[in-house]
């Protein structure tokens, strides 16, 4: 007989020992070794897991605030340049409106030192002119230069327009005074009755002059008489030459700052 | 010449005895239970370990994956019947290379004893998953006239475990032993890694089937999983 039955008992014994012992010993520390193990690795993991949301979550508020950053730099940025755009705008206003007060301002100085210069160079020269002519005058004023200055006198009496002619006469004839003829010298006694009786023949009446010498009279002759005045003197030329010189100095002043 | 270590008697009393089945079982005993317990005193619980507590890691794990896949959805509760039926058959199967060493299981006893251990085992398990009804009513599923049926089969797979079991086991030895007589020394080396290899499927295959016919009895509400028709040949 192959089967022993005790022995089948015993096996069968044996049998449960052995799985007993081996649950004891074997499986049961060993699976709890490997849980142990599993769950620390679960635990590691979810720890990653969660340090990883974290940082995530980090990281996107990192790049939220940045882009908030960004966005804000770009803004204060786009702001500030507006501004000094602005204020570049306003300076370059200011100075050019500063710049242009000043261009007047220096225009108008400038017009008026050329006019001041004018006038001073006009005053001068004319000063100088009359000066010189006077001087010139005043040499060369003798009996000759009277006496032609007397016929000039008389001759611009007689050729006197009508109605000057007619306006002096009546002056004449309403003055209380005799009419005064003024003269740069003293005029010689034969001057005198030249010019009293073509004053006779000019208005056809007995005129009552008196001769006055009047050195500011530069080289010349009047006549006047209640307020009516017929005059020649070289004055008149020199006026109309300082009107001219003037007028030539004038022009170059005028025509400078049209050009700047 | 022995057919069975049974008959290698040591001590006997009466129906008592102490014969070599018994005696190499304890010392399998002794060496899985003290190796275990070397192996497992410093456990390392960190990802760091000893070689040993790998070895071991890798078998436990190894065979719980198979009884899951198997289809026992949870393998612990099974692990230390269906592992120990696997170890104890494989250690005694390894153990074959050493000289003097007599295979437990090529004792028709042993396979006995461990077939019947599955037998009762099985309904244990059934029960303890679907009630008492719920597994007795197993046995006249589809319908009544399964009942017979099912009872042979119950009985028949388990003479067939024993049988299959004990006819490898000790046909390996019978091998080894007439082939030492007649051939020379380098040929029974060639059949003796041949018997380990024998010994190492029908350790696999003994604990599979016991998982598969405890998978049937726990699971008889639903469809019966293909793997139980698999592994019903013997090799």
């Amino acid at each position: 007989m192959l089967i022993d039955w005790f022995t089948v008992g015993a096996q069968l014994l044996n049998f449960l020992i052995l799985v007993w012992l081996l649950k004891r010993f074997l499986y049961q520390p060993i699976l709890d070794a490997i849980d142990a193990r599993e769950a620390r690795i679960a635990a590691k993991l979810a720890d990653a897991e969660a340090k990883k949301i974290e940082a995530k979550s980090e990281r996107d508020a990192f790049a939220h605030r940045n882009e908030e950053f960004d966005r804000q730099h770009a803004e204060r940025l786009s702001r500030a340049k507006e501004e000094v755009k602005a204020e570049h705008q306003r300076l370059m206003n200011e100075a050019r409106q500063a710049a242009d007060d000043m261009r007047v301002k220096r225009q108008d100085d400038l017009e008026r030192e050329q006019q001041a210069l004018n006038d001073e160079i006009t005053r001068l020269t004319r000063k100088e002119v009359f000066s010189i002519t006077r001087k010139t005058l005043g040499d060369l004023a003798e009996t000759g230069l009277e006496a032609r200055m007397g016929e000039v006198f008389m001759r611009r009496l007689r050729e006197m327009d009508a109605q000057t002619k007619e306006g002096l006469a009546a002056a004449l004839q309403n003055a209380a005074e005799p009419a005064i003829v003024r003269s740069t010298f003293e005029l010689p006694e034969s001057q005198r009755a030249a010019i009293q009786n073509a004053l006779n023949e000019t208005f056809s009446a007995e005129v009552h002059v008196r001769f006055e010498a009047a050195p500011d009279l530069v080289s010349g002759i009047e006549l006047s008489t209640n307020g009516q005045k017929v005059a020649w003197s070289i004055a008149d030329y020199l006026a109309t030459l300082e009107k001219q010189v003037g007028e030539l100095l004038k022009a170059p002043a005028r025509a400078e700052p049209e050009s700047s | 010449m022995r057919l069975s270590p049974d008959e290698m008697i040591f001590w006997q009393y009466d129906f008592v005895k102490l014969n070599a089945t018994i005696v190499f079982t304890w010392g399998l005993m002794f060496v899985l239970a003290v190796g275990s317990k070397l192996v497992t005193r410093k456990l390392s619980r960190d990802l760091q370990r000893s070689r040993w507590q790998n070895l071991l890691e890798i078998v436990v794990t190894a065979i719980e994956k198979q009884i899951e896949e198997v289809g026992l959805s949870q393998p612990r509760k099974y692990l230390a019947f269906i592992g120990t039926i696997f170890l104890f058959i494989a250690a005694a199967a390894l153990c074959t290379i050493i000289p003097g060493f007599q295979a437990p299981t090529a004792s028709l006893s042993t396979t006995v004893a461990l077939a019947l251990c599955v037998l009762v085992a099985v309904p244990l398990f059934g029960i303890a998953e679907q009630s008492l009804g719920g597994y007795l009513k197993s046995y006249v599923s589809p319908t009544v006239i399964m009942l017979p049926f099912n009872l042979i089969s119950e009985v028949s797979r388990t003479l067939a475990l024993a049988v299959r079991l004990f006819g490898n086991m000790m046909s390996g030895s019978m091998i080894i032993a007439i082939l030492l007589v007649i051939t020379p020394f380098i040929f029974p080396i060639v059949m003796t890694l041949l018997g380990l290899l024998t010994g190492m499927v029908q350790a696999y295959i003994f604990s599979i089937l016991a998982a598969v016919y405890i998978a049937a009895a726990t699971r008889t509400h639903q469809p019966r999983p293909e793997t139980e028709s698999v592994p019903a040949h013997d090799v």
